[in-house]
């Protein structure tokens, strides 16, 4: 019997050693990053810090400021600190923006802000449309004023977007980030697809057939026929309704979360077209495997509905036909998914750096094309995606060479920005989770919406009812 | 005589000194938290945003509220996804220890086996239920091969029903556990004397007899300690299902786990409604322990009872 527990607690020592060992090895890992930097920080505190923390859920920004930021020497082969010319280093903190990993830990790291030391405190931080208003809240205080940084929105970012600079403003209007990308969305479709369907495969004569939701409904019926799905899921039109609510989900002050007609609409339609069998009902969702199967030659659907980091980001890497299958053509109704906001993070021991860095990468016109150029992003410069429209060096081989500025540009204009709230994400994220099992007929309608409630009052306790619209 | 018993004490308080950093790191890192818990769950305390709201004494409304909520529901999901995967592993487990251990049978390469059913237990839960998440979706290959022997014609949705999801969620932790279970076995019942298994044999006892009435009997208290673990295991699971299932718990809630109901209120860093519903399960877990320990304790009296009623006379 002894010999038998002692066989038991060895086990367990086995497993703490094990943790043991992973804490070390971390500490190892920590320990040569900081002694490289040792050799250049020494013990000055003096005006700006030789660290230069950013928060972020991937490597996109990471991969535009190399691109364009003119002071960047090298960044390390893990991507995980860029040396600047002077020196100084970058530390890219990077978790998954999922299930709200990023802002948790981006919290945590705010709440440690004034009592971190000086090398330790974010400096910058990116935040998405979704929950760009948690953090440009006045009170909170967590985003500088752009105006403390030495930036004049009026001049220094007169040719961006007018609806980013509002989306990056707090309450009283003082705007607290900017922005390189601005993210209208197109209907990508498949070119094979639409010869096969339409006979032509002309983005004018496919765009009329998907101007809006009507017409795309006809479209859809002849599309099944010929044994396509229109989209691949409902959480694919998710973002032309939900960008076009005409209240926020929840008022400022308010504790009730209201459910806009346009999101009941969405609800109606998606179990519409999933029924009649428009849309794949094995995707469930974005962002998992079957979702990015559907964007793979064998799959049978006909178009995405993605702002251009989607084509280049999520589409492209999908994508495993011969080059210049897709198309782009206007979507059945304007929206704007998503928008990676730079804020420079109250209590920075970087100011000069950080306004060089929000300058070089939002408001300079060559290095904004550039970026256009290289990553096919819709930057943020108005006279400058208009001149991307007409010219043919924005040309897109993975487009068939046709020039996908020439519908975003109009788009980005037309953009009126929804009603912005700091619940944003939850709601979002968690409609769609509830609604997804009412789709898939595993409960009825109610039990959705009674789940919905659930979980938005469990992810924010302060939210006491949900109101319904009809 | 006055010194030797001197001398006796200074080796005592060696004893305690070697006892101290157990103690020490005890107290700090869990005494500590948990007292803090369960003041914690008197408290309104939460983020909303980046703000902090509370903590703001609020007596037992967290408790109220967690009653109202739908808990019970997800102790049972809880309690279900855990037998799912409890009762194929204990039956295997039993005939797998039972196997290796017989001597009659002769089994090759014994070491192999217990090193490969023993594999799973080594590959983090995550990483598991990632595994199984890319293998059963729709477009996985476990689809395709069925779609391609013709087995079905349209893709399986396996996590889209509560059975399905279920079922992969029992089948991650039975994979997962009955090597381990296994080996423990097979020791409890190397444990016991072979010279009871010869007196038996030459009795004329067959070998299903003398699984039921030998060694079942004599490892119960192995198995009582794999019951004890595996219940406290299984009360807090979350990484199978919350990884598998997005941490939604998908469909309709139903592979909703108590744990994972706890990380929803920690999302929104709700301490209090997350220290109210620690405590709930504190309670349950010490309720559970202390019906095992009762069991095995009473074991030990009951036993030779029983055996006697059977006509044995061990123990």
């Amino acid at each position: 019997m002894n010999e038998k527990k002692s066989r038991v607690i060895s086990r367990r020592s086995f497993l703490k050693g094990a943790g043991a060992v992973g804490a070390a090895s971390i500490l190892a890992a920590c320990g040569g990053s900081d002694s490289t930097a040792a050799s250049g920080t020494g013990a000055e505190a003096s005006a700006e810090g030789k660290v230069i923390n950013i928060y972020s859920w991937n490597d996109e920004f990471r991969t535009r400021l190399e691109a364009v930021y003119s002071e960047v020497a090298s960044t390390s082969a893990d991507g995980t600190v860029t040396t600047l010319k002077d020196g100084t280093e970058i530390h890219w903190i990077i978790n998954p923006n999922q299930d709200g990993v990023y802002q948790q830990k981006l919290d945590e790291a705010l709440l440690n802000q004034a009592s971190g030391s000086a090398d330790d405190k974010v400096d910058i931080f990116l935040s998405e449309t979704d929950y760009v208003y948690k953090y440009t809240d006045a009170e909170a205080d967590v985003a500088m004023p752009l105006t403390d940084l030495g930036i004049d929105p009026d001049t220094d970012l007169a040719d961006q977007y007018p609806f980013t600079k509002t989306t990056a403003s707090d309450q009283n209007g003082v705007q607290r980030g900017s922005t390189w990308q601005c993210c209208p969305g197109l209907l990508v479709y498949r070119r094979d697809i639409a010869k096969d369907v339409f006979g032509t495969d002309d983005p004018a004569t496919v765009g009329e057939k998907v101007k809006d939701w009507d017409t795309l409904k006809a479209t859809a019926e002849e599309l099944k026929a010929k044994g396509y799905f229109t989209f691949s899921s409902y959480a694919d039109t998710f973002r032309l309704y939900g960008n076009s609510i005409s209240q926020s989900w929840v008022t400022p002050g308010d504790t009730v979360c209201k459910v806009d007609q346009q999101i009941m609409n969405w609800i109606s339609d998606s179990k519409e077209w999933l029924d009649a069998g428009y849309l794949d009902k094995t995707v469930k969702g974005q962002f998992n495997d079957d979702w990015n199967k559907a964007m793979g030659s064998a799959s049978k659907v006909f178009a995405f509905l993605l702002p251009a980091w989607g084509i280049d980001f999520t589409l492209a890497p999908n994508w495993d036909g011969p080059e210049g299958s897709w198309a782009v053509t206007n979507p059945p109704q304007e929206y704007n998914w998503g928008g990676s906001y730079i804020h420079a993070c109250t209590g920075t021991d970087n100011i000069e750096h950080v306004r060089e860095i929000i300058l070089a990468l939002t408001s300079n016109k060559d290095n904004l094309l550039k970026i256009s150029k290289d990553y096919m992003d819709f930057t943020n410069t108005m006279s400058g995606m208009r001149d991307a429209a007409t010219d043919d060096g924005f040309c897109s081989s993975f487009l068939g060479g046709q020039n996908a500025y020439e519908y975003f540009a109009p788009v980005a204009e037309n953009i009126k920005i929804a009603p912005l709230s700091s619940y944003d994400q939850g709601c979002v994220e968690l409609i769609q989770n509830a609604f997804s099992d009412y789709f898939q007929g595993n409960v009825d309608y109610n039990r959705a919406k009674e789940n919905f409630e659930t979980a938005i009052k469990e992810r924010y306790p302060d939210i006491t009812a949900v109101e319904w619209a009809e | 005589m006055k010194q030797t018993k001197q001398k006796h004490l200074s080796y005592a308080k060696w004893g305690y000194i070697f006892i101290i950093p157990f103690f020490l790191s005890f107290f700090i890192f869990s005494m500590i938290p948990l007292v803090d818990t369960i003041r914690y769950s008197f408290y309104e305390y939460y983020r909303s945003g980046i703000k902090e709201i509370g903590p703001t004494f609020i007596g037992l409304e967290n408790y109220k509220s967690l009653l109202e909520s739908d808990m019970l529901k997800y102790a049972g999901n809880t309690l279900l996804l855990w037998l799912i995967g409890f009762i194929p592993q204990i039956v295997i487990a039993l005939l797998l220890a039972n196997w290796f251990t017989d001597m009659r049978l002769k089994i090759r390469g014994k070491q192999f086996f217990k090193v490969v059913i023993y594999l799973p237990n080594l590959i983090m839960a995550s990483a598991f239920a990632m595994l199984f998440f890319a293998l059963f979706s729709n477009s996985g290959p476990i689809n395709s091969i069925l779609m391609s022997l013709g087995l079905t014609s349209e893709p399986i949705d396996f996590m889209g029903t509560a059975f399905g999801t279920r079922a992969l969620v029992g089948l991650m932790n039975f994979l997962m556990w009955f090597g381990n279970t296994t080996i423990m076995l097979m020791a409890a019942i190397m444990g016991i004397s072979p010279e009871i298994f010869e007196a038996a044999e030459l009795d004329g006892c067959g070998s299903v007899k003398r699984f039921f009435s030998i060694t079942l009997p004599l490892i119960r208290p192995i198995l009582a300690y794999t019951l004890i673990t595996s219940i406290i295991g299984g009360l807090q699971m979350f990484d199978v299902p919350q990884i598998l299932t997005n941490g939604q718990g998908t469909p309709d809630r139903t592979s909703m786990t108590l744990i994972m109901f706890l990380n929803n209120h920690l999302k929104s860093r709700n301490y209090g409604m997350a220290g109210a519903l620690s405590v709930f399960l504190f309670v349950v877990s010490g309720i559970l322990c202390f019906i095992v320990y009762r069991m095995t304790n009473g074991s030990d009296d009951a036993k030779p009872v029983r055996e006697k009623q059977k006509g044995g006379s061990k123990a």
